[in-house]
């Protein structure tokens, strides 16, 4: 992999803010001294959040430099992980599953439908720079298969209908409710409690009802 | 002693040792792509797969430790079952482009192949491709043949300590190279060459030049530094077509520098084929006996004290001797093989050699560097020292230029000061060196080139006997010098040095322009002052059309170090002896046999008729020469140097452009383009780089 071509985007210079500064420090003295290299993982994510949600080059210089690291150590880092974004990504970096669970469950379709709502395809970025596309591989929550990830929350049980929802309410400037998109709670059986609905004894409440 | 049971065989070995290791010692080869014994264990090829009893799996026996007891089958169907399924996974995506790979005959994966191939491709889907990455003018890429065995990345970062090669990507999408499209900055960088496994990293000047079963291939010594690296030359007819490292774990282990490597270009160029005899102020070419007469004519009636001769730094000994012994015949003292202008004499030996030698580096525990930029001036006795000061409790300190030599180190000052500090005891640095149990000191030419050499060499010997680094109980000797001229020690050893009331190179320059010395043979000298030279008849000697040549007044064309069979002593004293891979072109003879030619026509024959003669010559003049090839005889201390101020200026090395040093490497395209990107990777640089 090389280094993104488009020069444009690449800021000169990063340094963290002074609030940042105290983080990472604090990140770095989580480890004990001259392992101070562990902190690349930690650092780079406050470096991403600080710069809109992607990691310039600058940035990953930055963070080498903090940590005493050679730069090519930090980008080996850096691209090796799906969650470093190496380019500007939009507002709403919109993550669709693509993996077995969530492709058997249709992640097919929703993606198809982010696509329409949005009129971008994967790895793009809309003209307006609200938002961009792009898959992942498994967010680890198959159980509500097919998912996506935008920014830090998940939408779950999505279909075409509830996918383009989404992206319509973000469109608007709303924040649409995360979670299962279907009518069940967290991970529990989508077609209601099977097991464990009662106590045994016919005491009466379900469990957690209350 | 851990005993493992291998194929049935029990062996007992080294604790420490890994499986892999230990099946090498019981004489089984097994295969292997990432491993290597040089560098750090990465273990990602799986190509090494062995069947451990009690191991529910295969193991790599690469990354697997030897313990007791153990019993390994390397031989089995199941181990050669693996084998197949891991060579079938590495040539998925490896294209099967053989015919057109320039490893074609001597990869690994090809050879590896006909073992544990399967004869078709199971593989239906598409290959993946990778873009070629630039890496500068010496490593052509071919990155869809890469299989990820990471053995130059760990090259890069161990070995070369420019950490700028790396995996970027995950999974299906991993690649190497260097992110930030950028050329290497390593003098050792063509050694990844020799490590690519495949034909991912292949050398780019000898691109689709040649095929490994076409070459004849000869074993040789290098003459581009100071340090003698073994070396094997390549050749197909009349051409050299490349140069590869040859094993010697005393001198350059098993890597050679890039000028080592590829300046063999620069030997099909400017290259001096015919004598010639300037008449009328234009060089015209002309035959032997012309040439002889003419340099007859001018010798004529000139007294020995009138006449002068230099040695340049690719010399070899059969020719420095042969014209010292007719230097003393025509009864002029003025010779000298230090065109640098280096203050050393030959009165001890000890005091011009790098006395440690290059292996004796693993021993020491304290270092200091004076006036000297080892990564440039010798990069393999760099690697060492980098070698050494990974293995961690080696303090660094410099006097001289701050450059990066790719460690760390504790810069003390640039220049005599602050070695004066460390001479009288007063510099922080000196009780490091005391405390040390075996320090050393290296000190460069970049100190002893200059008027004061003799003094700063003075100093180096006290703050050498101050701080124990010559010890007499094991035969510790600290003290080093390193040379910077392949020639150098030889011509120290052979005395070709001013003899009674003779004058050195800036005395017989001085002398020239005065018109008090008449005629100057240079042999191969071209890092003189030509202007100096003025009025005086100018014989050349040498192989390339440098600046010598252009001021000559008779040119002799003599055979460069790849055509000739000649002995060369690096700087630690190790005499070795280099081959001819080729002829030399055209009319051009071997030197020695040029000044024996000569000194008939001259009517002062000299006694040497065969190689054989001279080198008995050489080995009476100094018995070194005598114990045979690849061999260092350890100097007995004594005086050197003299007492006296020095001068507050600061060291600096000699080598200022690494690529071009000698009338080789100037002549040589490849190393033209080397320098070209090296100047752009070096405007990037900063002060922090070291």
């Amino acid at each position: 992999m090389s280094a993104p071509n488009d020069a444009s985007a690449q800021p000169r210079t990063f340094a963290f803010t002074p609030e940042n500064a105290k983080k990472a420090e604090a990140a770095v003295a989580a480890y004990p001294k001259g392992r101070q290299a562990s902190a690349v993982l930690a650092l780079l994510d406050l470096a991403q959040r600080q710069n809109g949600g992607w990691l310039p080059r600058a940035a990953m210089d930055a963070v080498a430099g903090i940590l005493d690291m050679p730069p090519m150590r930090v980008y080996e880092v850096a691209t090796f992980y799906n969650m470093y974004n190496l380019k500007p990504v939009g507002r709403h970096h919109i993550q669709v599953c693509t993996n077995v669970s969530c492709w058997l469950r249709g992640s097919d379709d929703v993606l198809a439908a982010c696509r329409n709502a949005l009129g971008i395809d994967l790895g793009e970025t809309s003209a307006d720079g609200g938002f961009t596309l792009s898959e992942t591989e498994c967010l680890g929550a198959c159980v509500n298969a097919p998912v996506m990830m935008i920014g830090g929350d998940y939408y779950e049980d999505l279909d075409v209908g509830t996918a383009t929802a989404i992206l319509a309410e973000l469109k608007k400037g709303g924040t649409p409710r995360p979670g299962p998109q279907s009518d069940r709670r967290a991970c529990e059986p989508a077609g209601g409690l099977t097991t464990l609905t009662g106590w045994s004894d016919g005491r009466g409440d379900k469990p957690g009802a209350s | 002693m851990p005993t493992l049971t291998i194929d049935g065989r029990e062996v007992e070995v080294e604790p420490g040792l890994t499986v892999l290791q230990a099946c090498e010692q019981a004489g089984i080869e097994i295969p292997r792509f990432c491993y290597h014994e040089r560098l750090s264990i990465a273990g990602n090829c799986r190509m090494c797969l062995v069947e451990m009893e009690r191991a529910p799996k295969p193991v790599a026996s690469c990354a697997m430790p030897v313990a007791d007891g153990m019993v390994i089958h390397t031989n089995t169907p199941g181990v050669q079952k693996a084998r197949r399924g891991v060579m079938e996974f590495l040539l998925i995506n490896h294209p099967l482009d053989c015919p057109i790979c320039d490893q074609g005959g001597e990869c690994d994966l090809q050879d590896q192949a006909m073992a544990y191939g399967f004869d078709r491709s199971r593989y239906r889907e598409s290959k993946r491709a990778v873009e070629d990455k630039d890496l500068g003018p010496l490593i052509k890429t071919f990155m869809t043949r890469c299989i990820h065995c990471t053995r130059c990345i760990r090259f890069a970062t161990e070995i070369a300590g420019v950490p700028e090669l790396g995996a970027t990507g995950r999974g299906e999408d991993m690649e190497v190279g260097t992110y930030v499209e950028k050329a290497l900055t390593s003098e050792l960088s063509g050694n990844m060459i020799d490590l690519c496994p495949v034909g991912a990293l292949t050398s780019a000047p000898y691109a689709f030049a040649a095929r490994s079963w076409e070459l004849t291939k000869i074993e040789s010594v290098d003459v581009m530094d100071a340090v003698g690296s073994n070396i094997r030359v390549d050749s197909r007819g009349a051409e050299v077509m490349r140069v590869l490292p040859r094993l010697n774990e005393d001198v350059n282990e098993e890597w050679i520098s890039d000028k080592t490597r590829f300046a063999c270009d620069g030997l099909k160029r400017q290259r001096l084929d015919r004598p010639y005899v300037r008449r009328d102020g234009r060089l015209e070419a002309a035959t032997w006996a012309e040439a002889f007469s003419a340099i007859g004519q001018h010798l004529k009636g000139v007294r020995g004290k009138r006449i002068a001769a230099i040695a340049g730094d690719l010399a070899d000994c059969e020719s420095m001797m042969a014209l010292k012994d007719l230097m003393a015949k025509l009864r002029s003292p003025n010779t000298d093989c230090r065109q640098d202008g280096a203050k050393l004499d030959g009165a001890c030996r000890a005091g011009y050699l790098f006395n440690t030698t290059i292996a004796g580096i693993e021993q020491a525990d304290a270092c200091l560097l004076v006036g000297t930029d080892v990564r440039r001036e010798a990069s393999i006795i760099n690697a060492r020292l980098r070698k050494r000061h990974l293995a961690g409790g080696y303090p660094v300190g410099v006097v001289g230029p701050q450059v990066d030599l790719t460690y760390d180190y504790q810069h003390l000052g640039d220049g005599p000061e602050a070695l004066e500090q460390i001479a009288a005891g007063e510099h922080a640095f000196a009780k490091v060196l005391g405390r040390a149990e075996r320090p050393m000191l290296i000190v460069g030419m970049g100190a002893l080139a200059r008027a004061d050499g003799a003094q700063v060499l003075a100093t180096a010997r006290t703050i050498a006997e101050d701080c124990g680094m010559v010890q007499d109980t094991g035969g510790w000797n600290g003290f080093n010098v390193l040379h910077t001229a392949a020639a150098r020690v030889g011509g120290l050893d052979l005395g070709f040095l001013p003899g009674d009331g003779g004058l050195d190179t800036g005395a017989i320059l001085d002398a020239a322009s005065a018109g008090a010395v008449e005629v100057v043979y240079l042999l191969g000298a071209d890092e003189i002052d030509m202007d100096s030279l003025g009025k005086a008849f100018v014989i050349y000697q040498g192989h390339h059309g440098d600046a010598g040549a252009e001021r000559a007044d008779v040119i002799l064309p003599g055979a460069a170090y790849t055509e000739k069979n000649a002995t060369y002593v690096n700087t630690e004293g190790r005499v070795q002896q280099g081959r001819r891979a080729v002829y030399p072109p055209g009319e051009a003879r071997e030197d020695w046999t040029i000044i024996r030619a000569l000194s008939e026509v001259l009517g002062r024959k000299l006694p040497v008729d065969t190689r054989d003669d001279v080198r008995a010559r050489m080995a009476e003049v100094n018995p070194n020469f005598a114990a045979g090839p690849d061999t260092v005889e350890t100097a007995p201390w004594g005086a050197f140097g003299t007492d006296g101020p020095m001068d507050p200026a600061p060291f600096r090395t000699p080598v200022a452009n690494f690529y071009m040093t000698d009338p080789i490497s100037r002549a040589s395209v490849t190393m033209a383009a080397c320098a070209d990107a090296l100047a752009g990777a070096q405007g990037e640089r900063t002060g922090t780089d070291g």
